[in-house]
Parts: structure tokens; C-alpha cells; sequence
């Protein structure tokens, strides 16, 4: 039942990821992201990890994408205002591309599936997760966060400067 | 199971009739409410008081004109709406609208699911719910739509981040990110509100900007916007638009009643003499009661103050609302600290 459920799910957020590549409008490239972004939330769901599935909709559905519709929105871009490229930069896209997909290739196919481990009874709870971030991982945590707050001086001054 | 099952589907079934019956009156009280604040009578042809008026407009809107633009975006036009009336109907299903009813020896309770995370996904609907409006106004392809929509997204970003921290502070002093648990710990007269008066008011006008109600109704302002992000909508489209609103008002008035005002709690809940059936009972008539009441506060505000402009609306979200509630935040923990 779960395996089929996974099949679904890999099939929505697959065929969305490459919708939102290939569709003109900027507009409907957004919307095929979110629903890509939906459907990794369910995948954290099917893992038993609810809280990274709601910050997942929180954090990127709910306000990184929809800053990203704003801006344009605001910009009004739409299929017709998109420049054309030259050719030698389709074929640069695509070689870097196709290499960076072969490197992928490369290191999965060397690689041995890990053991799964025992169930453990609130394995994704936040109970859980809150007591490992701040005995385990707590120097990274605060890495992130002292990132977070330059990339927010950063962008007040970038704004302040005429 | 199979009983447990039925009752599930049954809950779940009664609290979707019961919101879009509230939200259908709510449309009703609105203009009695008007009428009331202006010294004047209101609805009153369509049954008696009026009370069929709410018919009568679902009939109106079923019977006007379908138009859809030519130079729409004609799936995105549809989705819109749809989404709207989606994300406004999917947050009751973590609300507790009572304690537990005994039947048999079995408990069952009365919430659509009691998940360990649902305040978070109450945020994480109440984030997207912004993608009906939004979608809708960049569908329509109509500058005021499409300044509705710009003006909604902006506003529900800024006054989300008020709503979260105010929020957090609930969070912190009970210790659990469960609904029901937040609600069993303000028992009786216990309610978060006399510990939280600031969080609740800075809670209680973000709602009010997140249901884009009055004097935050920016992006459907219609002496600047014709009518904001559904200039272009008609018939039932603009029908689902409307009453999303009224249908989100009444659960922001449950989530607050939850939240602050103690759920299905109400003094003196334990000195009845009464059984626990009757009490649970009982406590779902107080927790409706609640959500009147604040339904009710909702449109007094609405008939009372006058709208914001703008810049205004930005101010006072980032510069006012959003420092308040981290000092919020921060004395809830040095008081939490000290009186342990």
C-alpha cells in the first residue's frame, strides 16, 4: 500500500520538476514547483517526519514561493518577455548539464543500499528532533543562524545604499 | 474500529456543514450587524427577519452570468477560487470542538485528528491560503486584479511573521505544539489570555490581516482597486471568493477561541454536579459561543474603523507588530525562567 503510495507521489513530484523546467511562462514554472515542493512534504510525511514536512510547507510553499510568484508578478514577466539565447549557450547549458547528470549517475552506481534502521516510537517528533539539534548538532545550528543573520545585514545594507 | 471509523467520518462530515452554515449566516450577520452600528434595519424581506437572505444570494449566484475573459489565463481563472474555498476549508481538521464523549465504555474525541504538530499546520494552511487570491488575480489579467493580488501576497508575508512569534510564546509557556493539548491545559477559568494579553492582541490583528477583513481589506479595496484581485469574477466563482473570507473568519475566531480563550473550557466546568457526557457537551456550546462572539468582534471592527492606506499597513506590521511580539517572546521566557 505505502510502496504504491511512494510510486504516486515520485511520479507527481518527478513530472512537476520537469514541468517547471520546461514551461514558457515564469508564472506556471512557479506553480509546478509548489506542487513539487507538496509532494517532497508528503514524501517527508510517508518518512515519518511531520515536522519537516510542515516546515517544508511553511517555509518553501508557503513563503519562499510566494515571494518568488510576487516578484513576478511584480515584474510582469510572462512567455513573450523572455530573451532569446544564442545557440552556443544552449549547447554550453546542455554540456554542463549532461555532466553534472553523469556524475550523479556515477555515484549511485557504485553505492550499496545502507540497513535500515529499527523503528524507534517518535523518530520524527519534535520532542526528538529539538534535543538532538541542541545537544548533538548545536554548534552547526548556531552556524546557520549566525549565516542567516548576515545574509540579513547584508541585504538591509544593499538596500540602505543608494 | 469500524463504529470508531463511522463516528470519524460523521465528525468530519457535521464540522463541514456546520463551517459553511456558520459562514452562510455569517454573510447575514454581517449586513444585520451594519445596519445594527448604523441605526438601520437591514435584510428583512426574504423570510422571517431576513433569515432566508443567505438562500437567496446562493440562488442569485448560481443563476448570474459565467463570464471568463478572453485574455485569461483560463485554467488558472478556475483554479483560484477553487483553492481558496480549499485551503479556508482544511484547518478545522485539528481544531478541538469538545472533550471526550464516553459511548459504551469507548472514548471518542470530538476533533478531526490530534496530530502532535497542529499549530504548525494550522501556519502551514493559513501560508498557503494566499494562492487562491493570488493565482486568481494574476489569472485575470487585469492591473487591479493583478495589484489585489500583489498587495494580498505582501500582506500575508508581512503579518504572518507577527502571527508566528505571538504564537511562539503560547508554545513556549505549555510546552506542546498540539491543539489539544494547549486547550486541556487552560482548564476552567485557566485561560492563556490572562498570560498573554499582548500576544493575543498582536494574534488577533494579524488575523484580522490574514482573513483580509477590515481595516486590512487592502487587497480588495474598491475605492482604489474596482474590486482587487475578483474584478474579473462573477457568478459562483465570486460567490467561492466571498465566502472563503467568511468561512476563514470563522476558523480564526476557532483558533483563537482555542487558543486564548480555553477551547470547550468554561468556568466552573468541574462544580456542575453533571456527568462528562454533559459536560463535553456543554463545553462544545461554550466553544461555539466563543466563535460567535469573536465573529461578532470581527464585524464590529469592521463597521468601526476605517481602512488603512497602505503604507500604513506596512508600518505598523514591521516596525510595531513585529519587535512587539519578539519582546513578547523574550519576557515570556525571563518570566518562564524565574518563576520555576
Amino acid at each position: 500500500m505505502l510502496a504504491y503510495v511512494f510510486y504516486i507521489l515520485s511520479a507527481i513530484s518527478i513530472g512537476s520538476a520537469l514541468m517547471m523546467v520546461f514551461s514558457k511562462n515564469p508564472v506556471h514554472s512557479v506553480l509546478y514547483l509548489i506542487a513539487t515542493f507538496f509532494s517532497i512534504a508528503a514524501h517527508f510525511i510517508i518518512l515519518n517526519a511531520d515536522f519537516l514536512a510542515i516546515v517544508q510547507i511553511i517555509v518553501y510553499t508557503g513563503a519562499i514561493m510566494v515571494l518568488f510568484l510576487y516578484v513576478i508578478m511584480l515584474l510582469n514577466l510572462n512567455s513573450e518577455s523572455e530573451v532569446s539565447k544564442s545557440t552556443i549557450v544552449k549547447v554550453a547549458a546542455a554540456l554542463s548539464a549532461g555532466l553534472l547528470f553523469l556524475v550523479m549517475v556515477a555515484s549511485f552506481k557504485e553505492s550499496v543500499a545502507l540497513p535500515v534502521s529499527e523503528v524507534v516510537p517518535g523518530l520524527g517528533s519534535v520532542k526528538n528532533l529539538g534535543k538532538v539539534l541542541f545537544s548533538e548538532y548545536l554548534l552547526p545550528f548556531e552556524a546557520t543562524s549566525v549565516l542567516f543573520l548576515s545574509a540579513m545585514a547584508g541585504s538591509v545594507l544593499l538596500a540602505k545604499k543608494k | 474500529m469500524e463504529f470508531a471509523l463511522i463516528f470519524k467520518i460523521l465528525l468530519i462530515t457535521i464540522v463541514f456543514v456546520i463551517t459553511l452554515v456558520v459562514a452562510m449566516y455569517s454573510t447575514l450577520a454581517e449586513r444585520k450587524v451594519a445596519a445594527f452600528l448604523q441605526d438601520r434595519i437591514g435584510p428583512n424581506r426574504a423570510g422571517p427577519f431576513g433569515l432566508l437572505q443567505p438562500l437567496a444570494d446562493g440562488v442569485k449566484f448560481f443563476f448570474k452570468e459565467e463570464i471568463i475573459p478572453t485574455h485569461s489565463n483560463k485554467w488558472l481563472f478556475i483554479l483560484g477560487p477553487c483553492l481558496a474555498m480549499l485551503t479556508a476549508g482544511m484547518t478545522s481538521a485539528v481544531l478541538p470542538w469538545g472533550d471526550v464523549i464516553n459511548i459504551d465504555g469507548v472514548d471518542y474525541m470530538l476533533q478531526g485528528t490530534d496530530i502532535n504538530i497542529g499549530i504548525l499546520y494550522i501556519f502551514g494552511v493559513t501560508s498557503i491560503g494566499v494562492y487562491g487570491i493570488m493565482i486568481g488575480g494574476w489569472a485575470s489579467n487585469n492591473k487591479f486584479s493583478l495589484l489585489g493580488a500583489i498587495r494580498a501576497s505582501s500582506q500575508m508575508i508581512s503579518y504572518e511573521l507577527a502571527m508566528g512569534l505571538s504564537m511562539i510564546a503560547i508554545v513556549m509557556m505549555s510546552g506542546t505544539l498540539s491543539v489539544r493539548e494547549i486547550v486541556e491545559q487552560q482548564d476552567g477559568f485557566n485561560w492563556n489570555i490572562w498570560y498573554q494579553p499582548v500576544g493575543f492582541i498582536i494574534f488577533l490583528i494579524c488575523s484580522l490581516a490574514e482573513t483580509n477583513r477590515a481595516p486590512f481589506d487592502l487587497p480588495e479595496c474598491e475605492t482604489e482597486l474596482v474590486g482587487g484581485y475578483h474584478t474579473e469574477y462573477s457568478s459562483m466563482k465570486l460567490g467561492f471568493y466571498l465566502f472563503s473570507e467568511y468561512i476563514n473568519m470563522f476558523i480564526s475566531c476557532g483558533v483563537i477561541a482555542a487558543v486564548y480563550f480555553g477551547g470547550y473550557n468554561f468556568p466552573f466546568m468541574h462544580d456542575l454536579g453533571l456527568s462528562d457526557n454533559a459536560v463535553a457537551i456543554l463545553g462544545v456550546v461554550a466553544f461555539f459561543a466563543k466563535i460567535i462572539f469573536g465573529i461578532f468582534f470581527f464585524m464590529w471592527i469592521r463597521w468601526t474603523l476605517p481602512r488603512f492606506r497602505y503604507d500604513q499597513l506596512m508600518k505598523l506590521g514591521w516596525q510595531y507588530l513585529i519587535p512587539l511580539a519578539i519582546l513578547n517572546v523574550l519576557i515570556t521566557g525571563a518570566v518562564m525562567i524565574f518563576t520555576k
